[in-house]
């Protein structure tokens, strides 16, 4: 075959192979990030034609007591969420590292909520904590606690959507725990015993820092989720009671799609990637220097 | 963190505790507090699913239901179009993870393999959408399938979904540790490229295509956000969103909501259960969950 049109066949097959996913991404992606942007320079009920209000849409957003609550609860759940959901996948995961019996039934328990989908544990949670006929006040009764309100208390609904994601989600750190732990070369603990460390101290010493990558890696994930958080919030609460649920996804949501201000409502998306990336940036540069200086 | 061992998993490693193993270890007392809690919601989904009305409004709660009222589940899909939300949400759900993996496999091979103009700007931008969150996309593209007249049709559900960034990304990668010189020789010997990939790329790439199966399979399933703003007749509803008006309706049926809560939760437990190792690495590759 010639090169020359090899080279030219490679130029048109390439993109024939490439461009059906292009153009999906293009058009469900690329223009939508694009189209967002100019969107929130707008004022629009996505029915009427686009009025331009340049930088109004993120002005009003500081002053907007919603907002503001929502960046709140967002912190709270996101600073809750992240500790609860890594260490105690971190623990868990140490635990199940190991061969006892019934270990395969003690994986399945804690691998098989991250498949139940989000409506579903909403619905299992709703009535759990419920606060009149919840088998959890029955349960913490008999030890003497509460009644608690949970879901139903305007102090205690945002801790009650901590509990239920965390139960959500900490299969899914544990399965990442447990790959890299496994990934562990036995001769390093195996060499940190002979030199007498106790468990403890190997953990300390040796497991902990090796698996220094796996848990920044963990905290980044789980920050950007739980600044993202939409549907358990919705499907439970859906911003209650009153307004001591609203975060920042869902006051979006009803914005642009309930009450027809999609301009501020992309505002608010823009304001929560430039939030996604300064966190994200920050724990990457503070993690990597903490990941290295321990290793 | 991408290339998890589904199979080490599987087993657990020996550390110290080998020889030990037939006595009572303590961390039972770790595990069991937490394998209580993660169970007991669940079991009493079913156990709340099986009972009449008057036993699920009852304090202290009704541990065990005087008799299994199956009734509960008939009446669920006798009231509701349960088994429609059923069909629509495996049809999506299919039509996805085809679409997915083959234009992925195709966009994939072109970027790990062909030279072609524009590839590597083409690439970064596909790759730049990874880190975009959806709630900024989300707008528009309701825009964009609204003018696509997909609005409140499954087409609004399966055509976004066709490709994802993530799949040819990861494709790629997978596709460049494949050694060349199996290609070079097919393509020596005659063969197209489309031929290379059917012939000798895909077959090599059965791990990598079953974890964007289960990947795509688990994300589509439980997609919530996307449904709820494109999909407002019942009939044209997926599992997920049907399940969250009928708990908008039946707020006090606490039995026939769990009921309906356990049918949707069920199939795709089977499915976890087949797979296992394919969801556990899937899920390690990726983290997505509904």
């Amino acid at each position: 075959m010639d090169v020359r049109r090899a080279v030219r066949s490679d130029h048109f097959v390439g993109w024939a192979f490439a461009s059906p996913a292009v153009l999906l991404i293009l058009a469900f992606g690329l223009v939508p990030i694009v189209w967002s942007a100019i969107l929130s320079f707008q004022k629009t009920n996505l029915l009427n034609p686009p009025q331009w209000v340049g930088l109004a849409n993120y002005k009003a957003l500081p002053k907007d007591p919603y907002f503001r609550q929502s960046m709140v609860h967002s912190l709270i759940y996101t600073a809750l969420f992240v500790p609860f959901s890594v260490a105690g996948g971190l623990l868990t995961a140490v635990a199940l590292n190991r061969k006892i019996k019934g270990i395969r039934w003690y994986r399945t328990a804690v691998f098989v909520p991250v498949v139940v989908s989000t409506i579903a544990t909403a619905i299992i949670f709703l009535w759990v904590l419920d606060s009149h006929f919840g088998l959890a006040n029955w349960l913490l009764g008999r030890v003497g606690l509460g009644p608690f309100g949970f879901f139903e208390s305007p102090n205690g609904a945002l801790y009650s959507l901590v509990a239920m994601t965390v139960w959500g989600w900490i299969g899914f750190d544990v399965i990442v725990y447990l790959a890299a732990l496994q990934g562990i070369p036995h001769e390093l603990i195996e060499a940190a015993q002979i030199d007498g460390a106790g468990t403890a101290g190997v953990f300390r010493n040796v497991t902990l820092p090796l698996l220094g990558p796996v848990t920044l890696f963990l905290v980044v994930w789980s920050t950007i989720n739980a600044i993202q958080l939409f549907d358990e919030v919705y499907l439970s609460t859906n911003g209650g009671p009153g307004t001591s649920t609203y975060v920042p996804v869902l006051y979006l949501y009803k914005m642009a799609f309930l009450n027809g201000v999609a301009g501020y409502a992309a505002a608010i998306a823009y304001v929560l990637f430039a939030v996604i990336l300064v966190l994200t940036a920050v724990q990457l540069v503070l993690g990597r220097r903490m990941v290295y200086l321990s290793a | 963190m991408t290339d998890v061992d589904a199979s080490a998993i599987e087993l657990p490693a020996p550390a110290n505790e080998r020889g030990r193993s037939l006595l009572f270890s303590r961390w039972h007392l770790v595990l069991l507090p937490i394998a209580f809690v993660m169970v007991v919601p669940l079991v009493w989904m079913v156990v709340t699913s099986l009972q009449t009305l008057n036993e699920t409004r009852h304090y202290p709660p009704t541990l065990v239901p005087s008799s299994l009222r199956f009734k509960n589940y008939t009446d669920v899909l006798r009231d509701t179009p349960f088994t429609r939300w059923f069909m629509n949400t495996l049809l999506v759900t299919l039509a996805s993870v085809t679409g997915n993996l083959i234009f992925c496999s195709l966009a994939g091979y072109a970027f790990a393999r062909i030279r072609f103009f524009g590839r590597r700007v083409v690439f970064v931008l596909i790759l730049a959408t990874l880190m975009v969150p959806f709630q900024v996309t989300i707008i528009p593209t309701f825009l964009i399938v609204r003018q696509l007249g997909m609005i409140d049709t499954l087409g609004a559900l399966i055509v976004p979904n066709l490709a994802g960034a993530f799949g040819i990304f990861m494709l790629r990668q997978f596709f460049l540790t494949l050694p060349i010189e199996l290609e070079e020789a097919a393509r020596i010997d005659g063969a197209s490229r489309l031929g290379v990939l059917l012939k000798i790329v895909l077959p090599l790439s059965g791990p990598a295509l079953a974890t964007l199966a289960v990947i795509t399979f688990l994300w589509t399933w439980n997609d919530f956000f996307w449904p709820l703003i494109t999909i407002y007749s019942a009939n044209n509803m997926t599992l997920q969103l049907g399940l969250a008006t009928f708990q908008g309706a039946h707020q006090t049926n606490t039995n026939l909501l769990m009921a309906a809560n356990v049918m949707s939760v069920l199939p795709m437990l089977l499915v976890f259960f087949v797979a296992q190792r394919f969801f556990i690495r899937g899920i390690a590759t990726t983290g997505l969950k509904g």
